[in-house]
């Protein structure tokens, strides 16, 4: 219980950093849309259309034979890997360029060939196929879902606290996403519907985070009468930091879980999520909060007319 | 101070319970079974069990039990995979006339759950296996076609009444007809004014040209539009009817798609010919007169038009159709009596009877020819954009000599084998789709796949869970307890409300579980630390916990209504996969603010409520 009682009693400036956290969230996000222009996504085939299977091979094998038996039926083109174990194996087509086939055939040629040279020994396990238009709308829907959720955010936070703190919980959300989605365009991790799924839930939990911390303030606020406005957030900060940590942590226990447990399907999702409520958690503090001390929160703006404090605690 | 009043504990102790209730037909397991439906013609009747019974004891086949299903169907329990299959083709060698079978996974429920309507979660395709596509109806074709029909109609009408014009077009979904003078155009406008009042008609005049444009009202397209879809709709559900697939299911979406979801489904290829093949037969007369050599040199005769057999022979039929697909009400595959090759008998309504009797009575002796048509759409990526092309393929698969006049009963030959013989009847069978149909998307999961995403899913979720559970029980002692309790009955709730709702659970659907088990803690970590801080600033052990629970309130809640905002805006923008996550997550956030707010407060309550305390184990 020692670790408790150092958490506990930490009395950490973080508002006197924020400076050079600033900058280095300036960077890093430079960098991420940086890589985001130019190196773009490797986006799933959720969004970019085609053909994914997956085929589970009763004996482990060599990826030059798979390579081998689809160019005798002129696709040489696919992509072709090991999806988990060297019996796994992950095929993916492109949209086909000018094909006078219906696209959604594709798969069976595929698997047949496949079939024929193995002799048997091969199980379709996963077929997956999204038509150009189908992936366009979904990208489409994708970016939507984004924009909606902050949209919604934003209103609500402005409703509930001050607007000051809206555009804080929304640019620390605009942060997260930019800084997640860059780790995923910088390392070139296959970006698919799970992903923006993740995303989404990212928005979610480290808003969570961002309105745990806006509260502490808003009540500091109130009841201490003396100190500047950078000494109230810090100490807020610091009073709910223990909570902070204990609440990332179990998330990440369970998250670190799915990572390496939930399978190849599930791990682009669990990664999003790590890295999500790693620079969520962080952001709380150095760009909600930074950002609500730059845009000149003063006591006055909190302190009277909110009533809606009282009336929205009645006893559980 | 900190005790709850009884009818606040038993509300919670009521909702815990009716969640285990609710959760408990999840720990049974499956039994792979046979759907038995009655064929055409025939229906389930008193006696069926017992015949199916005697069946399976014929083929020594064990069976666990057989039992009615709603809406004429019968339902039969099988020990083993194994089994089940051998039922199946017991069943189908001794009494396929009648019955039809599909093999599916039924949970073995004791019969008062059953009773009380209790459901086991259904699981998506993800986890249980089966094959998910997306159509696309192809809506433009669909109103051309109706411009073609209209366009044929006002011809007959025009030379019906004697309307003299000059020539009839067909102009996108405008039809343009031209007159040579403003009597005939006046005359033609009133009549089809009278006959067609769906169609909005426009006279005008271009340089001696008298003209009236006809054009279908919005609503009109509208209705096609409509229409189409819904008979596509009722076309692909015959058909997969007819193939065997236990608990399909086949819905709209949104203005132009069409979503078959097929659980267990094992032979995709086969399915997406079935289900997008649009094949049909047309019976015409060979035309012998002209010549062969002048068609294929792009001068056929007029009234005739140039076919290719299978082989690649060419043949010259007549234009006019003696009856079309549209026209049979019945086809099965079978073999010719003579010959031994494959073929259909096909059954004509009355009307195609008529006319084929009409036609063969006066063409004994002469050769009559089968065409076989089908439309196979492709969408290709010409400069980066999707372009879509049909492309008809008729083929004349049959040339016979009318030996005899024949109508309503008949066969056809000349199909390449069985198979053909046995999807060509039942595409003839199930009727034809009334647009073309592309499959813009395919989620095809096989069954191991599935059962090792359920597998791993449960893995992750359990070891995460106990993690969780280790930790909090030693960060917070006795509280920590009471939070690690709270925590398993939101799993169970979540899993009682994911059973009542019947909504699928997907494998993103367990990963937003997790997620929740993460977030569910957050609740309870508030409230402890705040009594923490209560405890440090000096306050009793009593009044830190009233506190406490007090003052997480509206943290909890503010925290929990923005996640909800992001889990509404997930569902409604989500297809697939981020439905799934949020249908969880939504629930999990809902249960999770029950358990965590009042479920443990009450275990608290239970706990230190109304005593002298010195100290807390927190």
């Amino acid at each position: 219980m020692s670790k408790k009682r150092t958490i506990n009693e930490l009395n950490i400036d973080f508002m006197g950093r924020r400076h050079i956290a600033s900058w280095l969230s300036i960077g890093a996000l430079v960098i991420c849309l940086l890589s985001i222009l130019f190196r773009g996504f490797d986006f799933g085939l959720d969004f970019t259309g085609g053909t994914v299977i997956e085929l589970g091979y009763a004996q482990p094998t060599e990826l030059s034979d798979v390579r081998a038996a689809l160019e005798t039926e002129g696709l040489g083109s696919a992509t072709i890997q090991y999806f988990g174990s060297r019996t796994d194996i992950l095929i993916r087509l492109a949209p086909q360029d000018g094909v006078e086939e219906a696209s959604a055939q594709l798969s069976d040629r595929v698997f047949a060939a496949l079939n024929r040279a193995a002799d048997g020994q091969v199980e379709l396990r996963r077929v997956e196929f999204v038509g150009p238009q189908v992936g366009e709308e979904l990208r489409e829907q994708g970016g939507l879902a984004v924009l909606f959720s902050l949209i919604g955010i934003l209103i609500y936070v402005a409703l509930r606290f001050e607007w000051r703190f809206a555009v804080g919980a929304v640019v620390a959300l605009i942060h997260d996403v930019l800084f997640t989605v860059g780790v995923f365009s910088l390392l070139q991790i296959p970006f698919d519907l799970t992903v923006l799924a993740a995303v989404l839930a990212v928005i979610g939990y480290s808003l969570n985070d961002t309105i745990v911390i806006f509260d502490r303030v808003r009540e500091n606020f109130r009841r201490i009468r003396k100190g500047t406005v950078i000494g109230i957030i810090n100490t807020s900060i610091n009073e709910t930091l223990s909570r902070t940590i204990v609440t990332s942590g179990t998330t990440l226990l369970v998250l670190v879980a799915l990572y390496f447990l939930g399978g190849e399907a599930i791990s682009g999702f669990a990664l999003a999520l790590i890295i999500g409520i790693l620079v969520g958690t962080y952001s709380t503090i150095y760009v909600a909060t930074a950002i609500v001390v730059w845009l000149g929160l003063s006591r006055d703006d909190l302190l009277p007319v909110k009533k809606e404090g009282a009336e929205l605690d009645p006893l559980p | 101070m900190n005790r709850y009043p009884l009818w606040k504990n038993l509300l919670i102790l009521g909702v815990i319970l009716a969640g285990l209730l609710l959760a408990w037909p999840n720990l049974y397991s499956q039994d792979p079974s046979i759907e038995i439906t009655a064929a055409r013609g025939h229906e389930i009747s008193e006696a069926s069990p017992g015949e199916i019974k005697s069946a399976l004891e014929n083929a020594k086949v064990p069976l666990k039990g057989i039992e009615s299903l709603e809406g004429g169907k019968l339902l039969a329990r099988f020990n083993t995979p194994g089994e089940q299959l051998r039922g199946q083709e017991a069943i189908e060698q001794t009494l396929s006339e009648r019955y039809r079978t599909a093999l599916t996974q039924s949970a073995d429920l004791p019969g008062w759950m059953r009773a009380l309507g209790l459901h086991q979660m259904s699981l998506g395709l993800d986890l249980r296996g089966g094959i998910h596509v997306v159509i696309d109806v192809d809506m433009e074709a669909a109103l051309e076609q109706a411009v073609e029909r209209y366009s044929g109609d006002l011809r007959t009408l025009l030379r019906e009444d004697k309307i003299r014009y000059l020539t009839l077009t067909r102009d996108g979904t405008n039809i343009l007809v031209r007159f040579e003078d403003a009597a005939s155009r006046d005359a033609g406008e009133k009549k089809i004014k009278r006959e067609f009042r769906e169609l909005t008609l426009e006279p005008s005049e271009e340089s001696g040209v008298f003209l009236l444009r006809a054009s279908l009202s919005e609503t009109e397209q509208q209705q096609i539009r409509d229409f189409a879809l819904q008979q596509n709709i009722t076309t692909l559900r015959n058909r997969v009817n007819a193939l065997g697939v236990a608990e399909p299911s086949i819905a709209r979406q949104g203005e132009r798609r069409i979503v078959v979801e097929l659980p267990g489904a094992q032979d995709p290829g086969r399915l997406k010919e079935i289900l997008g093949a649009t094949a049909t037969l047309e019976y015409r007369l060979v035309d012998t007169e002209g010549s062969v050599a002048d068609a294929v040199a792009g001068r056929p005769p007029v009234g005739s038009k140039l076919y290719y057999e299978r082989n690649g022979t060419p043949i010259l039929l007549k234009r006019r159709v003696i009856v079309t697909g549209d026209q049979i009400t019945d086809a099965s595959a079978g073999f010719d009596s003579q010959s031994g090759s494959p073929a259909v008998f096909v059954n004509l309504d009355g009307q195609g009877a008529r006319r084929m009797r009409d036609v063969t009575t006066e063409n004994v002796g002469k050769p009559m020819a089968v065409v076989f048509i089908e439309n196979r759409t492709t969408t290709q990526m010409v400069d980066g954009e999707p372009v879509k092309t049909t492309r008809k393929v008729e083929e004349v698969i049959s040339v016979a000599t009318i030996r005899e006049p024949f109508g309503r009963r008949f066969q056809t030959t000349g199909l390449d084998s069985s198979n053909e013989a046995h999807d060509t009847a039942l595409l003839l069978r199930s009727g034809a789709l009334a647009a073309p149909i592309e499959i813009v998307e395919e989620r095809t999961i096989g069954p191991s796949l599935g059962q090792d995403n359920i597998d791993q899913g449960f893995n992750s979720v359990m070891i995460g869970l106990a993690l969780v559970v280790l930790f909090m029980a030693l960060y917070y002692r006795i509280f920590g307890l009471v939070a690690d309790l709270v925590l398993v009955a939101n799993l169970v709730l979540t899993i009682a409300v994911l059973s009542m709702l019947q909504a699928t659970l997907t494998l993103p659907g367990i990963a937003g579980i997790v997620l929740t088990v993460g977030m569910a803690v957050d609740a309870n970590v508030l409230i402890f630390e705040r009594i923490r801080e209560e405890i440090r600033n000096g306050n009793s052990p009593q009044a830190s916990i009233h506190a406490g629970y007090d003052k997480a309130f509206s943290t909890i809640i503010d925290a929990n209504v923005t996640t909800l905002i992001a889990a509404v805006v997930l569902f409604s923008f989500g297809t697939g996969p981020v439905k799934g996550f949020a249908v969880t997550l939504f629930i999990g956030i809902i249960t999770s603010m029950f358990t965590a707010i009042l479920g443990s407060r009450a275990l608290i309550n239970l706990i230190y409520g109304g005593r002298r305390l010195n100290k807390l184990a927190i």
